[in-house]
């Protein structure tokens, strides 16, 4: 029973929120402040949940952890950004923030991102294969886009020339990521008139 | 040359209604399209199946409703093959919207293969943190997920006993619509070197994949297309491949309305510069 109820809302604020495509309407609003005020309630019962009363609350008063009151007492200084007579307070916490976000981020971003990628744009140009043509086009690809985002002179000559080729690497990859997006909001309207079809005109029909 | 005009001035509610109906024909119809595996996806197939049993991999829901006609289908089938093949998934959840769906798929799945919650798979639920998170995994699990998701002792179960870090890992697999997946390859794959595979919405796959070309991931699922790659490397065709015969027609019609549209902008370009010139 809870399962059919459960159907017949989703399938309703489906068409609500569908019904947009025609033209903005009250159903449509509905749907919109629904999902909005659902969403808001669910984000704050995780937060209290699973953030709040387990790594603060629970910890202080059963086991008596009471450092935490100083992360705690930083966290509580960042609401004072709404009252601005104190608001300076609020930048302990984000200089603090900031600070371990900086700190993990240099050390992240080389290891993570820059060497390895570094590495892979190292790669062999011997041989007369597909792997080697593919080599080179990455090579090329990299050096041309790099020299598009140099802008220290103008682009002219053999700048601008490899400036331009640079800038078709990005079109081609712009083009890549617009047929992507294509097929993800596709992805999502299949979802849901599959849902439509065959969870809930299936389940009017016994199906 | 009128019909470009009309064509450039069409209602916008005929281009829907069309798309509809290529969505919907499809569905019905269900023709029998090729879907043939790409090296990314089958990369990820092939890491997987050649695991010895009773190896752990760690699951990371990083998506929400949003994606889940795109990631659900490919979480059921890689759950199909972890039971099938004896392996134990462990799932976290880092979007907190996204723990029901995981838990919904995972529950679906286990019960379909018989496997046991805590002896053959285990979910600890949603942890805020991110970047601590991640970082924190690889000194000892236990400091993030003392509990699972029902709030129970996760030392209380089996398959956590010989679980600390992600050396305990074989495999991380990341379920991710926005951008945590950086994080698991900055952090995890950076400085944990922990193997990762990313199965990515579509909107965000294009972006990784230079990722799988510097192998700091094994392999890419991108999109519904790269779950009903999955599926039929699986062989339990399922949502995914249902819907690709729709997404194949649609996006026919988009490349035709694509055209269409750019011939009726130059067309109109063109008459505009002629009666300019009179």
């Amino acid at each position: 029973m809870a399962t059919t109820i459960g159907i017949w809302i989703a399938a309703g604020l489906t068409l609500f929120i569908y019904s947009f495509l025609y033209k903005d309407n009250p159903f449509y609003k509905f749907a919109e402040h629904l999902y909005v005020g659902i969403t808001a309630g669910y984000w704050l019962i995780y937060t209290w949940a699973y953030t709040i009363q387990p790594m603060l609350l629970d910890p202080i008063i059963k086991n008596k952890e009471f450092i935490l009151i100083i992360p705690a007492f930083f966290g509580l200084i960042m609401l004072t950004r709404w009252f601005p007579s104190i608001s300076w307070l609020s930048r302990w916490s984000i200089a603090f923030t900031v600070g371990i976000g900086a700190g993990l981020g240099v050390t992240g971003s080389i290891q993570g991102f820059i060497l390895p990628q570094l590495r892979s744009t190292i790669l062999p140009l011997t041989g007369f294969d597909f792997a080697t043509f593919n080599n080179l086009l990455i090579i090329f690809g990299v050096i041309t886009t790099l020299v598009y985002f140099y802008f220290s002179k103008e682009h002219k000559g053999l700048l601008g020339h490899g400036a331009k080729i640079g800038m078709t690497f990005i079109m081609i990859a712009f083009g890549a990521s617009f047929g992507y997006t294509v097929m993800a909001r596709i992805s999502l309207l299949i979802g849901r008139i599959y849902f439509l079809m065959f969870d809930w005109i299936g389940m009017l029909f016994g199906k | 040359m009128k019909i470009f005009e009309k064509l450039a001035h069409i209602d916008r509610r005929y281009i829907y209604i069309l798309i509809a109906v290529v969505v919907i024909v499809p569905l019905l119809m269900k023709p029998n399209l090729p879907i043939i595996p790409t090296k990314p996806v089958e990369d990820i197939y092939n890491y997987v199946e050649n695991l010895p049993q009773g190896s752990n991999i760690l699951i990371s829901i990083d998506y929400d409703a949003a994606s889940m006609p795109e990631q659900q289908p490919f979480l059921e089938a890689l759950l199909r093959q972890c039971f099938r093949n004896k392996l134990k998934p462990v799932m976290i959840v880092q979007w907190q919207l996204g723990a029901p769906l995981g838990t919904q798929g995972l529950e679906k799945i286990a019960k379909e293969c018989n496997a046991v919650y805590g002896v053959d798979y285990i979910n600890l639920g949603y942890r805020p943190g991110y970047v601590a998170q991640m970082v924190g995994i690889g000194r000892e699990i236990r400091d993030y997920f003392s509990v699972d998701y029902k709030n129970v002792s996760v030392d209380s179960f089996p398959i956590m006993k010989n679980i600390h870090n992600y050396n305990d890992f074989e495999l991380l697999v990341g379920l991710e619509a926005g951008s945590t997946y950086l994080l698991w390859v900055e952090y995890a794959g950076g400085r944990f070197k922990q193997k990762i595979a990313l199965a990515l919405n579509a909107v965000s796959a294009p972006d990784a994949y230079y990722f799988y070309q510097s192998k700091q991931i094994i392999g890419l699922v991108g999109g519904m297309k790269g779950s009903a790659e999955y599926e039929v490397l699986e062989k339990r065709p399922d949502l995914a491949v249902a819907g690709m015969a729709s997404q194949s027609y649609s996006h026919i019609l988009i490349i035709l309305f694509i055209i269409f549209g750019n011939i009726a902008f130059f067309v109109e370009k063109n008459r505009k510069r002629k009666e300019g010139g009179k």
